[in-house]
């Protein structure tokens, strides 16, 4: 019987032939991930609890400052300081400290720490992100990061896999973004709980390693444990220069076994959003359009690279912010930042008369920097609109993809990228 | 730490799709390791929940609905319900994270969807963990729950992850030092 790539990446890691969906397997971590507001607790845990005096291996952890950093109040610069002290101590081989990372889940992958074939781990539920460059990927709490740096190893309940696939291509303006709304939206925010989705079709071959991560991020928006892609020429092309360690693509069989295969006509899939107060809450754009907004993030590990601040900017380009809203552009990294800077999109966003910060996640799970107050409206690039995930219990969040953003920060209500801009340029649509 | 058989409590109830920062809004992230802390906020992100735990008894149960938990991995979610004094949490279904961190600190979590349906606030519960039954002496009602997995009810019992753990790594300490 044939494997998933979900499961062989499991079998290799605990050492056996093959498994099956529903056995509970002990398996090697090839590389793990923790941020300020995880790293504490598992410290603790690990030296305290499990008295472990060092982790299992320093040059296969990752460690950045980015939830509450640079710190928004003394309890946070606590935490900054024992995640730094933690990194140092351990000699934590990847540790981003603030102003030369960013947000985790753009760090390792644009560092090429997290490789095809590879069992991924983070004490984070959004590190699904990195299954699009083909490895197994998946988010756990501090017990469990504390278990890996003692041991190198985890449990996991192998999952069974749901397939989808996208046929066609997607059409104008529509983004990666819409796509995954819209299959959030069909499945239901447990549509693929415990599950791994796998990720393939025509469409996905015509989109690059960014917007392929933004599908893969919000894997945990259906409840999955893990979402993985295909290796192919655009991932093999993004990790050349890149990657860290050699690697080994994993395939699934042609007689692999799928709880469920679901397709989809990607040309049909609309520009939407999700609604408040759920990222299930799929909607057209054309519903929507119209709705006044108060602020406009474009931020968080779902949505803000280098690519989604191009599309962004040119349609920000000569166009100013909407009297009333703010718009507030929080790049994904430090890397992002730099390249943004290089490219002249800085000097568009500040013209427009947007807010711009450093990468952190910031305004996205209401940190800081942007976060809404009662009865307060926001369109948002980020990934989850659960009631008061950006602030106040009240506040309204409507996510959608970074051109939809621009434009509407521009307009001041919800709407189509082609309101303000005729064509996406060649290049960056 | 020895794993209880009975817990008798109040059940406050839930809806479905509560998510962690309803659970435990991120911005009392900052108390991450003061579980009394993070229990004073628990649950208040819940729409009409506002001040929630000073309500709770030591002891009390909270019943959930489906893919309870959902969202962040923070740890904090099952740290905050317990440091507001919940004795156990029995949900129609689990998102897997929250339900990984639960057993993994020996957090009892049960799995019963005739009792995320049948129980209603404020009724009388009395839970048999062995046996996997959940009693209604309100209603006078009797609910199943879901038969976990053997390692995870081992894990449960023995307390979570943190003794497997130190059982592990005391059992390579005994083979490096066996080996000279």
């Amino acid at each position: 019987m044939g494997m998933t790539m979900t499961e062989k990446i499991l079998a290799r890691g605990a050492g056996r032939d093959s498994v099956r969906p529903g056995d509970l397997v002990l398996a090697k971590v090839d590389f793990a991930m923790g941020h300020d507001l995880t790293i504490p607790p598992a410290s603790k845990i690990m030296r305290e609890q499990m008295g472990a005096e060092k982790i299992w291996d320093p040059d296969r952890v990752a460690v950045t400052q980015d939830h509450f950093q640079p710190a928004k109040d003394a309890a946070s610069a606590t935490l900054g300081r024992l995640t730094r002290e933690f990194s140092r101590d351990m000699g934590i081989k990847w540790y981003f400290e603030v102003g030369q990372g960013g947000i985790c889940h753009t760090v390792l992958p644009e560092n090429g720490l997290v490789l095809p074939g590879e069992l991924v781990v983070g004490a984070d539920s959004h590190s699904c992100t990195y299954g699009a460059l083909n490895n197994f990927a998946t988010g756990i709490g501090s017990t469990d990061l504390a278990c890996v740096f003692a041991l190198g190893e985890l449990w996991f309940r192998v999952p069974e896999t749901l397939k989808f696939v996208y046929h066609n291509r997607l059409k104008e303006w529509v983004e990666a973004k819409d796509l995954i709304l819209y299959v959030i939206g069909q499945i239901g925010v447990d549509g693929a709980r415990s599950k791994a989705m796998e990720h393939t079709g025509e469409a996905l071959r015509h989109i690059d390693m960014e917007a392929r991560l933004t599908m893969t991020n919000m894997a945990i928006e259906a409840g999955a444990k893990n979402g993985i892609m295909e290796f192919d020429e655009v991932t093999k092309e993004y990790l050349d220069g890149r990657a860290k360690r050699p690697y080994t693509p994993v395939t699934s069989d042609p007689d692999a076994e799928y709880e469920k295969v679901l397709e989809f006509d990607a040309e049909k899939v609309e520009l939407g959003v999700a609604r408040p107060m759920s990222p299930d809450n799929y909607s057209p754009l054309s519903e929507v359009a119209g709705t006044k907004l108060d602020q406009v993030f474009i931020g968080s590990c779902t949505n803000s690279r280098i690519t989604d601040l191009r599309r962004a900017a040119a349609v920000l380009d000569g166009h100013k912010v909407a009297p009333g809203v703010r718009l507030i552009i929080t790049p994904s990294s430090h890397q992002v930042a730099i390249q943004a800077e290089k490219e002249g999109l800085i000097g568009i966003f500040l013209a427009s008369g947007a807010a711009w910060t450093t990468a952190t996640c910031g305004a996205c799970l209401g940190g800081h920097m942007g976060v809404l107050g009662e009865g307060e409206v926001c369109l948002s690039t980020t990934n989850r609109n659960f009631p008061g995930r950006m602030g106040h219990p009240k506040a309204l969040v409507y996510l959608s993809n970074p051109a939809v953003a621009a434009a509407s920060a521009v307009a001041g209500v919800i709407t189509h990228p082609k309101e303000v801009l005729k064509k996406m340029p060649a290049g960056i649509a | 730490m020895s794993f209880p058989k009975v817990i008798r409590g109040r059940a406050w109830k839930f809806g479905a799709n509560i998510d962690t920062d309803q659970i435990i809004p991120a911005k009392y992230a900052i108390y991450s390791l003061d579980e009394k802390e993070l229990g004073k906020h628990a649950m208040e992100g819940v729409p009409g929940r506002e001040g929630w735990s000073a309500g709770v008894a030591q002891g009390d149960i909270l019943v959930g609905g489906s893919n309870f938990g959902c969202g962040s991995s923070r740890e904090i979610a099952p740290v905050a319900i317990r440091g507001a004094g919940i004795s156990l949490v029995i949900a129609d279904s689990y998102a897997r994270i929250f339900f990984r961190n639960a057993i993994n600190m020996g957090y009892p979590i049960l799995q019963s969807p005739q009792a995320a349906e049948g129980v209603d606030e404020g009724n009388e519960l009395e839970v048999d963990l062995e046996e996997g039954i959940v009693r209604n002496f309100t209603k006078g009602d009797e609910y199943r729950c879901e038969a976990f997995p053997t390692f995870m009810n081992e894990l449960l019992h023995m307390g979570g992850l943190v003794p497997w753990v130190r059982q592990r790594l005391e059992e390579r300490r005994r083979v490096a030092t066996a080996r000279g």
